[in-house]
């Protein structure tokens, strides 16, 4: 008897397996993004006059259709999963910069001149005022990210099955099995749900200071990260 | 450059103009995708938009329901729906739609609130009606933020109708999913750059309307 999550030998993995492996190949590009995007960010926020330049530049880049970057990328890093992972880390990027420094921007004038009257250096500033009062806007950036790089991942199926559960889909077909395709879409969603939770449990954590039972401040945040 | 030789291969080669596989048919089916599902999200996320950000109720509803739209795989679900459904235009454009509706829902809704109390209180005193208080006052300042919903909904529908390619339908994802079966590179660098091309001459339509149908004072103050 088959069992509901049997999967195709072909693919060479369990189903937990393809969890794992979509997990990894999601997420490490959307950390690589947040690294990269810190110091632009940081950047755009010293200097004024960078910033609508880079804006036009993100804007541009994440207009690039996700299969056109992945098959442009095959004749450089071939049919790989980095070919897939590279494209996601610049969408993450994308998403980061603005988050970023909107969040940094907002922190008051006060705020800072209170933090550099204390003694404060400009990296101590930064590390302990800055990135904690922006940081509900960064995780906000980083559900926007997280959840749509699990959902593309998927598309990587169609360069070389480098699409984890999206390989899924593949199989589904040519084994004209529904029940692979069930397994993939509802894997690949729930994946996406608990990853998003995990990150407003996160905001809840480092930021002990916002209003909890209300949840005025948190909701604009919410809605806005839902309209990118 | 390897890349650009073959973009350069597959742009001058004649046969790639004409017939039924041409350029031109694929771009229409690209387009005419793009401007359906484009069109069904609108009708159906900016009367709800306007209405929740005009009254302010029914917030955490919309991110709850863009929240849980986000999560499903576009390309899953247009596999999923194809298996079902069969060939036919649905199992395009639900996807398509799912993907669409929540950046024009709750753009429009932000959009709304994020309107200035003041004039609308001007208004309002004035004695408009509450819907000129919403199409002369609300929606004109309101616009720009509209819009750019609007333009993400777009470009996300432009680069997502390439994978209906996979599922036997038309459009510019034919030249990349053929191209990838039949190892013809050219092909596939061809299909990706039409719709990089047509991906960014949507963000130029949209800059366009922008400047042609936001007001002069808005965009000033914006």
């Amino acid at each position: 008897m088959n069992g509901l999550f049997d999967l195709p030998s072909d693919l060479q993995n369990s189903y937990w397996g393809l969890i794992a492996l979509h997990l990894r190949e999601a997420m490490i590009p959307v950390l690589a993004g947040l690294l990269v995007a810190l110091p632009i960010a940081q950047l755009c926020v010293r200097l004024r006059w960078l910033y609508p330049p880079v804006l036009w530049v993100t804007t541009v880049l994440y207009a690039i259709p996700s299969l056109a970057f992945f098959v442009v990328l095959i004749d450089y890093t071939g049919l790989s999963e980095t070919t897939v992972m590279i494209p996601l880390a610049v969408y993450s990027l994308v998403v980061f910069v603005p988050a970023i420094v909107d969040g940094v921007r907002s922190v008051p004038r006060e705020t800072l001149d209170a933090a550099t009257a204390m003694g404060f250096g400009p990296v101590r500033r930064y590390v302990q005022v800055q990135l904690p009062i922006a940081a509900p806007a960064i995780i906000a950036g980083l559900r926007v990210a997280s959840v749509s790089s699990i959902s593309l991942v998927s598309v990587g199926m169609l360069i070389g099955n480098q699409g984890a559960l999206g390989n899924l889909l593949n199989s589904g077909m040519i084994y004209n099995q529904p029940r692979l395709i069930w397994l993939s879409v509802v894997g690949t969603a729930v994946l996406a749900i608990v990853v998003d939770a995990v990150l407003i449990g996160l905001r809840i954590l480092v930021t002990p200071w916002m209003p909890r039972g209300t949840r005025k401040n948190a909701r604009p945040i919410a809605l806005k990260d839902a309209a990118r | 450059m390897n890349v650009l030789n073959f973009i350069n291969a597959f742009f001058s080669d004649n046969a790639h103009w004409q017939g039924y596989d041409g350029i031109p048919t694929r771009v229409l089916e690209h387009i005419q995708y793009t401007l359906m599902a484009l069109g069904i999200a609108a009708a159906v996320g900016l009367p709800i938009g306007l209405l929740t950000g005009h009254t302010g109720r029914g917030g955490n509803t919309l991110a709850l329901i863009a929240t849980a739209a986000r999560a499903l795989p576009s390309f899953g679900l247009m596999v999923l729906m194809f298996v079902l459904l069969g060939l036919g235009l649905a199992p395009v454009m639900i996807p398509l739609v799912v993907l669409a509706i929540p950046p024009v829902l709750v753009t429009t809704y932000e959009a709304m609130r994020s309107v200035d109390p003041a004039p609308v209180d001007a208004a309002r005193g004035m004695g408009m009606a509450e819907a000129e208080v919403l199409f002369r006052v609300e929606l004109p300042v309101a616009l720009p933020l509209i819009l750019s919903g609007l333009r993400s909904a777009a470009i996300q529908i432009v680069s997502t109708a390439t994978i209906a390619a996979y599922v036997s339908f038309g459009g510019l994802g034919r030249y990349i999913v053929d191209g990838l079966y039949q190892r013809d590179y050219e092909k596939v660098v061809g299909g990706a750059t039409l719709v990089a091309v047509l991906a960014l001459a949507t963000l130029g339509v949209f800059w366009a309307v922008g400047r042609l149908t936001v007001s002069r004072g808005v965009r000033r103050s914006g």
